[in-house]
């Protein structure tokens, strides 16, 4: 299995590299590479797009890549390959972002990233640090993983989220003053607001299932 | 439901853990990464390495040492210490930093925090403020370990530097680090009723009462201890379960 991990220059990629190269430790053959080059992009069997900073830096990170938008297409859209977006790269999905400026998305799961508007005055925002995931539906990506107010909890960082036009595009939410976008999946597209690679064993758990899933 | 954060803080001067931690099953009790590897398996909410390494020369040490622990603790990672231009952001962030905390830089350049903030998102820009109390309900902002005085306050500092794009705040008390007698806990309300990012309480801590006191009376987000942890008086998994215990919301995974 090749697993390919985009660096379109959005932070540390490091931490998701070692993450996926643990949980693919179940897995035989598994290659993971770290690469800009639309070529071994198309050639890869999942895709995961991490992404830390503000959405307009990391959109046009992934535009000013030559080539790069379209090898995405190419082996997400077209050929079906399982994808993973992490915190911002999740948020990419989105039609449209609004932090800062508005900036179009990828547009692969419908919908807006606005800011946290907590309805208790005295929540801080960036929200940051372990919540616990509320389950909306049953998926192959949650499998085995404890979760719900005594389950495990993922570690979140962010002052955006990603607000789905359809509800059932969330698969899990987690709960900071109104319920926010935990994890999304559409058909062969996922993506995480937590970071999975610094969650522990519920992260862990999670990016293995992700390697195992056949959509 | 978000829960309060525990956080051990280890000292690193070139590549080793200053005055060493003391626990069992650990193979060596002077590098970074052995240690952080036994916090990340107690349950630790995130890590925090403070460098204080003289030599900003020595400083390629320390990257190694945040690369390695980022190779095997998958938790979050705060390093700070020396952290003086974007570039040093950049290479600790690539090495494996979550978060970068900056303190004297910030100091001497409020803008430094603005430009760090947009380049790299508020999320992983921590700035950190050592006060010492000047007169009742007034503290002020001193650097170089406390022993140079800016005359800047602290709450408005607080203020000003969250308002510049700050991610959270590491707040020490210069009068109660290590003498083990608890959070200043008028400081820490001070600052965490005016702010409304996120705040780590630090300095004093001798007890698991005063980790409580940290969240519950200083509206703290997370606490910073360093000794009780290290000399193994108490383990992260007591004082979450103390912290539990007295009503905190506390991650017990």
């Amino acid at each position: 299995m090749r697993i390919v991990i985009v660096d379109y220059g959005s932070g540390n990629l490091h931490s998701a590299h070692k993450a996926l190269e643990r949980a693919a430790r179940q897995l035989d053959r598994a290659e993971i590479f770290v690469t800009s080059e639309p070529e071994v992009i198309r050639s890869a069997d999942r895709v995961v797009l991490p992404g830390v900073g503000a959405f307009a830096d990391c959109k046009l990170g992934l535009s000013s890549v030559s080539g790069l938008t379209s090898a995405l297409e190419d082996v997400v859209i077209r050929a079906g390959r399982p994808f993973l977006g992490i915190c911002v790269g999740m948020q990419l999905l989105a039609s449209v972002g609004l932090e800062h400026k508005t900036t179009l998305g990828l547009g692969w799961i419908d919908g807006a990233v606005l800011p946290i508007t907590p309805n208790d005055p005295s929540l801080r925002i960036p929200h940051m640090g372990w919540n616990t995931l509320k389950v909306h539906r049953e998926h192959d990506l949650l499998r085995g993983i404890p979760l719900g107010d005594h389950g495990r909890h993922a570690y979140f960082v962010h002052s955006f989220h990603f607000k789905p036009d359809a509800a059932e595009a969330i698969l899990a939410g987690t709960e900071y003053g109104g319920e926010i976008a935990a994890i999304v999946a559409q058909d062969n597209i996922a993506g995480s607001q937590f970071h999975p690679e610094k969650s522990q064993q519920l992260g862990l758990a999670f990016l293995e299932n992700f390697l195992r899933w056949r959509p | 439901m978000l829960k309060a954060r525990v956080i051990p803080c280890l000292d690193v001067k070139d590549g080793r853990v200053v005055k060493g931690v003391n626990f069992v099953d650990l193979r060596d009790a002077g590098d970074p990464v052995d240690c952080a590897m036994v916090y990340d398996k107690a349950g630790a909410d995130e890590l925090c390495f403070l460098d204080i390494t003289a030599s900003h020369e020595d400083r390629g040490i320390l990257f190694d040492v945040v690369k390695r622990t980022a190779e095997a603790c998958f938790m979050p990672l705060t390093v700070g210490g020396g952290v003086r231009s974007v570039d040093d952001i950049r290479k600790l962030l690539l090495a494996g930093a979550d978060k970068v905390s900056i303190m004297t830089a910030a100091v001497a350049n409020r803008d430094f925090v603005r430009e760090a903030a947009e380049k790299f998102g508020s999320q992983c820009i921590v700035v950190a403020i050592d006060a010492k109390q000047v007169s009742p309900g007034k503290w002020e902002i001193f650097t170089h370990g406390g022993r140079k005085e800016t005359g800047i306050d602290a709450v408005a500092y607080a203020k000003e530097v969250a308002a510049l794009g700050a991610g959270e705040l590491l707040l020490t008390s210069m009068d109660r680090d290590g003498t083990k007698t608890g959070f200043d806990i008028s400081l820490v309300r001070a600052v965490a009723d005016r702010v409304k990012i996120p705040l780590i309480a630090s300095g004093g801590v001798g007890s698991l009462d005063h980790l409580v006191e940290g969240i519950r009376d200083g509206h703290a987000t997370a606490v910073l201890a360093a000794s009780i942890f290290h000399f193994g008086e108490f383990t992260i998994r007591e004082a979450k379960e103390y912290m539990a215990r007295a009503g905190l919301p506390m991650r017990m995974d």
